[in-house]
């Protein structure tokens, strides 16, 4: 059978020249980085050759670099990090209802420890209003955390302009780009951002390895204590082979930036544009052009999002939805409940990512298999063609 | 996650549809993970000669929903009364733990439908 791998914002692949990279630090070069003999030496050096590698792209100084496990940790870092450093300061912080829940639910750990929070809420486009933005800043706000790209929708947040307000109000601004690089071009000098998190997985290189940018001058209390590891910022011998990689990944990131945005965008606008046209009552959940190049989310009304990502797993396909049922909650997607998306079409919304190795052919194979797939579970739905008077299901679902 | 035979009903779903003119018609939804199943009973001297469903939901709803049909057809409808959710997971060889209290509502909806059949033809 086909297996055609439209999840990349969930994981990726990790690229043939990342693990040819990675692969002699697993035997050939095993030292510890801070060991100061030879076998230490020789991999001290590629693991600094990897901060700059990380710094190159997105435009800063290798020392502002701090090697982690993951985007969590990062955010983690972050956030507990600036709270407690900044604690004496002031006890509020702003951020969205749409953040991933790395973000969202340490803020909520914030919350239970004394820090107050507002979550900005966001239009039927999935997009922030500014002017709320800069009204909820206090003189109690000591951080400012909104991400730059959503991992469910896409959605691009302006982070230069959110930068902006946060330096005019010398508050500190912290984004969440996991979703953001390898897909766009992240420079912290035009953007201004005082924070900023990266994760391997997300772009080619291997799960458990993350990087968090930390400007120069700006105070973190650590998360991880121990040994002097990554000049006191993070504890832990380091994960040499996963920072080498995150390295590698980011130097063909930065090499390929051009190419790789106008191919997704290429593909990923077929795609939309098949799907709407053979399909028909679809939703784009999103906003229509402010968006990551590869991600698609749509909501096929009538039909429940699980149904029909086992349909396409059936084929061959591996697509994600934000329905309750593959949520592990009884909830949907808490970015669908922030956009207003009508609870039906909630349930229904399934996001395409795509990545680097996906191939014009994929497209093609999907515009033919789905339509049919949606067809089969439509006309078992007792939402569609419904000729009851008065039915309730009707008023919402029939909007489309 | 889902057993064979999950699959098995889920892939190939028996008795989807309405029925014209039906006697007796159940719907069931579930508000926080947003199922909704609809029951269509044909009866003939208290016994299930024909149903059909209508499902919005996941593939245990959809599964479970195919399942309830086959096990009520030919039953009286006493006897269809007494199949209880519990027991369309059973013969489906169970479903998982966090969709037993959301998806499991195929024998609700028959049961409904038995309730709009007596209303009707008291
Ligand atoms: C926007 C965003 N932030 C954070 C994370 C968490 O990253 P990780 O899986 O490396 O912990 C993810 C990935 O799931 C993400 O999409």
């Amino acid at each position: 059978m086909k297996r055609i791998y439209m999840d990349n914002n969930a994981t990726t692949a990790v690229r043939p020249e990342v693990i040819e990279a990675m692969l002699p630090f697993f035997h050939e070069h095993f030292g510890n980085p801070s060991s100061v003999h030879w076998a230490g030496r020789a991999v001290s050096g590629a693991v600094e050759k990897a901060r700059e590698q990380v710094a190159t792209l997105l435009n800063c100084s290798p020392a502002e670099i701090v090697f982690t496990s993951c985007g969590s940790e990062g955010d983690n870092m972050a956030l507990i990090g600036s709270a407690e450093a900044l604690k004496a300061k002031g006890d509020h912080i702003i951020t969205t209802t749409v953040e991933h829940p790395a973000v969202l639910n340490t803020c909520e750990y914030l919350e239970k420890n004394g820090f107050r929070v507002t979550y900005l809420p966001v239009d039927r486009d999935g997009m922030l209003d500014l002017a709320e933005l800069e009204a909820a800043i206090t003189d109690k706000t000591i951080l400012i955390s909104v991400m730059w790209a959503n991992n469910e929708t896409g959605n691009i947040f302006p982070i230069a302009e959110i930068g902006e307000i946060a330096r005019k109000h010398k508050v500190r601004f912290h984004t969440d780009a996991v979703q953001a690089v390898g897909k766009l071009p992240v420079d912290v000098q035009a953007s201004k951002v005082d924070l900023l998190v990266i994760s391997g997985h997300k772009i080619g290189a291997p799960k458990g390895v993350g990087a968090i940018y930390i400007r120069r001058g700006t105070r973190l209390i650590p998360l991880i204590h121990g040994g002097h590891q990554e000049r006191n910022r993070r504890a832990g011998t380091h994960n040499v082979a996963g920072i080498v990689a995150l390295g590698k990944a980011c130097e063909l990131a930065g090499a390929e930036i051009d190419e790789n945005y106008a191919k997704l965008k290429r593909l990923r606008d077929r795609l939309e544009k098949g799907i709407i046209e053979k399909v028909g009552e679809v939703k784009l959940n999103g906003h229509p052009t402010e968006r990551l190049p590869n991600t698609l989310n749509v909501s096929f009304a009538y039909i429940e999002g699980e149904s029909l990502l086992l349909n396409f797993d059936m084929k061959g396909i591996a697509a994600s939805s934000g329905s309750a049922c593959t949520s592990g909650s009884l909830e949907p997607s808490h970015v669908m409940g922030a956009m207003c998306v009508e609870v039906s079409l909630a349930h229904s919304s399934t996001r395409f990512s795509l990545g680097h190795d996906n191939t014009e052919e994929d497209i093609d194979y999907v515009l033919e298999v789905l339509p049919p797939i949606v067809q089969r579970l439509r006309e078992m739905s007792p939402l569609y063609n419904c000729k009851q008077d008065n039915c309730d299901n009707c008023d919402t679902v029939k909007m489309l | 996650m889902y057993t064979d035979k999950v699959m098995d009903h889920f892939s190939n779903p028996r008795n989807v549809g309405e029925i014209d003119g039906a006697d007796g018609v159940g719907e069931v939804g579930n508000a926080s993970c947003g199922d909704i199943m609809k029951i269509f009973l044909k009866v003939e001297n208290d016994v299930i000669t024909d149903v059909k469903f209508k499902t919005f939901g996941c593939g245990a709803a959809i599964a479970t929903s195919s399942m309830v049909t086959e096990m009520a057809m030919g039953k009286t409808l006493d006897e269809a009364l007494e199949l209880s959710n519990a027991a369309v997971a059973e013969a489906l060889d169970g479903l998982p733990a966090q969709k037993m209290h959301c998806s499991n509502l195929a024998a609700d909806a028959l049961h409904e439908a038995i309730k709009d059949y007596k209303a009707k033809h008291p």
